[in-house]
């Protein structure tokens, strides 16, 4: 009993650090990326070809003075960021990396991932609210309406998923696709899967349905009066979003840690690679895309969305009655 | 053109006093009456973009022959046939009031607002008579003559002088 | 603060009392283009009503131009539209030449417009950089400005600084271009119309871009020549109005090129008639090099052009001297320009530029009047952004090409 919480609580402590280096390095790979396709360098100045970028960001962002406007609820002001990170980085801990090794193997796994980005709104919401200003309110009344919405889209998506795997547990569903075509679901659900990545780069607040905090207009939103550390706060919360979102397309859409051939001593090769593929899509499209209008936004997420995903779903029952 | 003119001098020969021929025909007006040639202009002959409108002061001009201290100056164009016209009205500086012509053409909204702001020059009619460009509080109006290039120490704005105070203190 | 707005509060009701939300997108921020502050009254995400305060970039152009030479004036019009200053020269020096009577050789016409047209390239770029910048496609804004460095190199090359020129001078210009120069204007030309290919790849068909634009501040062309919105605005409403097939200027009369006109007057028109007028000033560069050649030898300014002496480093003259026109000699004012008055307007790259001058005799202006399109331009916020989103009162002042110091001069 005592070893498996020991060996729980250090797997655990390890994941952590792992996925925070995944997220710190993110960004680096994100700024890197997006300027060889603006034909520029990116950062690389600090360490050898800027590796140690993130490392100067954090301690930029550590020695920055702490400031918090007059005015404010005070309580409210200090959670509202560690809510954002806490439910962005939870779900790191459910995702199956390989075949053994994941850290909590609960029967209802999905669902819990999904009741934890409803549970992120709330740290967009106190944050705008907190923070005594016009700009801030504007932006997470926004943030909220459009993680509501794109929520919905998201489930259906995945519902269609749980019909064909039959169970909620990640484990389960990855084991579940070896019996489809290539071992993996996307092309009996490749509709499911469209509708999941775009509601998945919806519920990060990324481009082009970053309107919340477009630097542009609203001049970084819900978090214009966060400073320092709170602001770094939800920057990693962003970029965690990313990697959990993007782990579980990973998981339901695209076979987990299945690959076409096994790669000795390294289990997680393949669960790495379609990882990082998805990272880059969402990279690339930051990089090309303008942005939608608020209204037009909603539109998207109500009106094609989430009918296509109802659609989608109907079709698997349709299909799975059949065959 | 010639047509244009003769028309003009004919029908509001009470209102015209003058007209030059410079490089473009300049006709220079009375107050009273404007407003009726400048609809005339509007929508009879067509000359439906106001191009500029400015304000002038000739407080000890050598060359001057009037005795009005600023001029309103009217730019107005046709596009169909191209004719630039200039018209300008005389202001004297005790009775310091011009109509305005917003109502013909909303630029003219702003321009007399900057007159007004830059020579004090009142526009009768216009819905939003304040500064433009000085601070709301600003004493006097820069682009008269009689205004300095440079202000002294003692007429500096307020607001300015507080802040440099202010600097001075902490420092 | 809400004395900006002419308010017509909301009826009071017995039991409750709705109050407007306002909005300040104050002087200092991203999108705005320099420090312009739009006052807003919001219902929701509407925009009801808006306010632009204006003046806080105020230099007292027209105050320091009554005193100056007519040359020194040519330093202040560099800086009101710091983008495409070429054009800002071009207009002043216009005015003074038609108030002096001076005839500019035809080398000389030749150059200012080459001069010109570069500066409508680098404004447009630089026009949809900022604009793509803003509805949210960042990629654009790198590959303009990647094109705009080439330009501003072969300026540099040309005058010396790569943002204000005052290269064109009363009677002409500066100095003469090398051949170096002029083989770097071919090479340019030759390499410009794919790029705007690329840059239309990106954002022409793009659905969000035409969501974005499409249908976003329609301006009707009679509401148009109203509002006094001029240049590509006006075009994209479906006037044909261009200064410079209206009232030809420099070499205008000599080249050939169309005015690209647009038909509903939305945002997306005007976005199109700019990408157009970006491959007709190439074309209108090309046709001045080739006719460059004819001009070889001439001189570049006009003989009887005024010159640009500090008097202090003049020599003493001898007696009775011929002295040249507009030097100031001490204590005495030699009469350089007939008095009276000129106007002169251009069709700069945002609207039409138009500078009024009243001479007094003198060696410096009696009143220097600058009409700039800017400033006409952002008295027509308000009505065009009238029941939009906040989302598309960024487009509209990136679509209505605004900058601060041509506006408050």
């Amino acid at each position: 009993m005592l070893e498996k919480l020991i060996y729980f609580l250090i797997a655990a402590v390890i994941l952590l650090v792992i996925a925070l280096l995944h997220v710190a390095y993110l960004t680096y790979a994100e700024r890197k990326v997006i300027a060889r396709m603006q034909q520029r360098l990116g950062p690389n100045r600090v360490g050898p070809r800027g590796l140690l970028q993130p490392i100067a960001d954090m301690l930029k962002l550590l020695t920055k003075e702490d400031l918090v406007p007059y005015g404010v609820d005070k309580p409210i002001f200090y959670i509202a960021p560690f809510i954002s990170l806490v439910c962005a980085g939870t779900g790191v801990a459910l995702i199956p990396l390989w075949e053994k090794f994941v850290i909590s193997n609960i029967n209802v796994g999905l669902l819990f991932i999904l009741a934890l980005s409803s549970l992120s709104a709330y740290g967009v919401i106190l944050s705008g609210w907190a923070s005594n200003s016009r700009y801030a309110f504007l932006g997470g009344l926004r943030a909220s309406a459009q993680v509501i919405s794109y929520e919905i889209a998201m489930s259906l998506a995945l519902l269609s998923v749980v019909l064909m795997a039959g169970s909620l547990n990640l484990m389960d569903i990855v084991k579940a696709q070896i019996n489809s075509p290539y071992k993996i679901y996307l092309i009996p659900q490749i509709i499911a899967f469209y509708v999941f990545i775009i509601s998945a780069i919806a519920e990060c607040n990324r481009v082009p349905f970053d309107l919340p905090e477009a630097e542009t207009e609203l001049v970084a939103g819900y978090f214009v009066e966060y400073s320092a550390m709170r602001f770094a706060i939800f920057y990693l919360a962003e970029y965690f979003g990313m990697v959990v979102m993007s782990a579980l397309a990973v998981t339901c859409f695209l076979g987990g840690w299945i690959g076409p051939f096994e790669v000795p001593y390294v289990p997680f090769f393949w669960f790495l690679i379609k990882l990082y593929f998805l990272l880059f899509v969402y990279i690339w499209v930051r990089a090309t895309l303008p942005r939608y209008r608020y209204d037009q936004l909603m539109g998207l997420g109500w009106k094609v969305l989430i009918p296509v995903g109802i659609i989608n779903l109907f079709l698997t029952a349709l299909l799975k009655l059949i065959f | 053109m010639e047509e244009l003119l003769n028309e003009l001098k004919e029908k509001f020969s009470s209102v015209i006093i003058e007209i030059q021929e410079k490089d473009y025909p300049t006709l220079i007006c009375k107050r009273s009456g404007f407003l009726d040639l400048m609809k005339y202009l509007k929508d009879e002959k067509g000359f439906k973009y106001l191009i500029d409108l400015c304000g002038a002061d000739y407080l000890e001009y050598k060359y001057k022959n009037f005795e009005e201290r600023f001029e309103v100056v009217y730019h107005l164009y046709n596009l169909d046939n191209k004719i630039l016209l200039r018209l300008k009205v005389r202001v004297p500086e005790n009775d310091c009031w011009q109509y305005s012509v917003t109502p013909l053409w909303r630029t003219a909204n702003w321009f007399e607002r900057e007159c007004y702001d830059m020579f004090g020059i009142n526009f009768k009619g216009h819905p939003n008579l304040k500064r433009i460009l000085m601070p709301d509080d600003w004493e006097g109006h820069p682009l008269r003559k009689d205004y300095p290039v440079y202000l002294e120490e003692e007429q500096e704005w307020k607001v300015y002088k507080e802040l440099k105070e202010k600097v001075k203190q902490q420092s | 603060m809400a004395t900006y707005l002419e308010i017509n509060k909301k009826q009071v009701k017995e039991e409750k009392w709705e109050e407007p939300f306002y909005l300040n997108m104050g002087p200092q921020h991203p999108s705005t283009h320099g420090v312009l502050r739009l006052f807003l009254e919001l219902e929701g995400e509407t925009i009801v009503n808006c306010a632009p305060i204006i003046g806080y970039l105020h230099r007292g152009v027209e105050k320091l131009g009554e005193n100056l030479n007519y040359n020194q004036t040519i330093v202040l019009s560099d800086r009101l539209d710091y983008i495409a200053s070429a054009a800002n020269n071009t207009a002043f020096a216009l005015a003074f030449e038609k108030l002096m009577g001076l005839e500019v050789p035809r080398r000389a016409k030749l150059l200012r417009t080459i001069v010109c047209e570069m500066a409508r390239i680098c404004n447009h770029l630089l026009w949809l950089a900022t604009h793509a910048l803003d509805i949210g496609a960042m990629t654009v804004f790198l590959y303009c400005f990647r094109d705009r460095e080439w330009l501003l190199n072969i300026y540099e090359k040309i005058c010396g600084a790569r943002l204000t020129h005052t290269y064109v001078r009363v009677g002409g210009v500066r100095q003469d271009f090398t051949q170096e120069i002029i083989d770097e204007l071919y090479k340019f030309t030759e390499e410009f119309p794919p790029r705007i290919y690329d840059y239309e790849t990106l954002i022409d068909v793009n659905r969000i871009w035409l969501k974005r634009t499409k249908g976003v501040a329609v301006v009707p062309a009679e509401d148009a020549i109203n509002l006094g919105l001029t240049g590509p605005v006006l075009r994209g409403s479906g006037v044909p109005y261009d200064v410079r097939k209206f009232k030809p200027y420099d070499a205008y009369g000599e080249v050939d090129f169309i005015v690209p006109t647009g038909k509903n007057g939305d945002t997306y028109d005007r976005y199109r008639v700019r990408m157009e007028e970006l491959r007709q000033a190439n074309r209108i560069i090309r046709q001045c090099l080739d006719k460059l050649p004819e001009t070889q030898g001439e001189p570049v300014v006009a003989e009887d052009a005024p010159d640009l002496l500090i008097p202090e480093k003049i020599k003493k003259p001898e007696p009775k001297p011929v002295p040249k026109k507009g030097v100031i000699f001490k204590g005495e004012e030699i009469p350089v320009v007939p008095p009276g008055e000129a106007f002169a307007s251009i069709e700069s790259p945002k609207g039409e530029l138009a500078v009024y001058v009243v001479s007094d005799g003198s060696s410096r202006p009696w009143r220097l009047r600058v009409r700039t399109p800017s400033f006409v331009h952002i008295s027509a916020i308000p009505y065009m952004a009238k029941n939009h989103l906040i989302a598309d009162l960024i487009a509209i002042i990136g679509t209505l090409d605004i900058v601060l110091g041509d506006s408050d001069r």
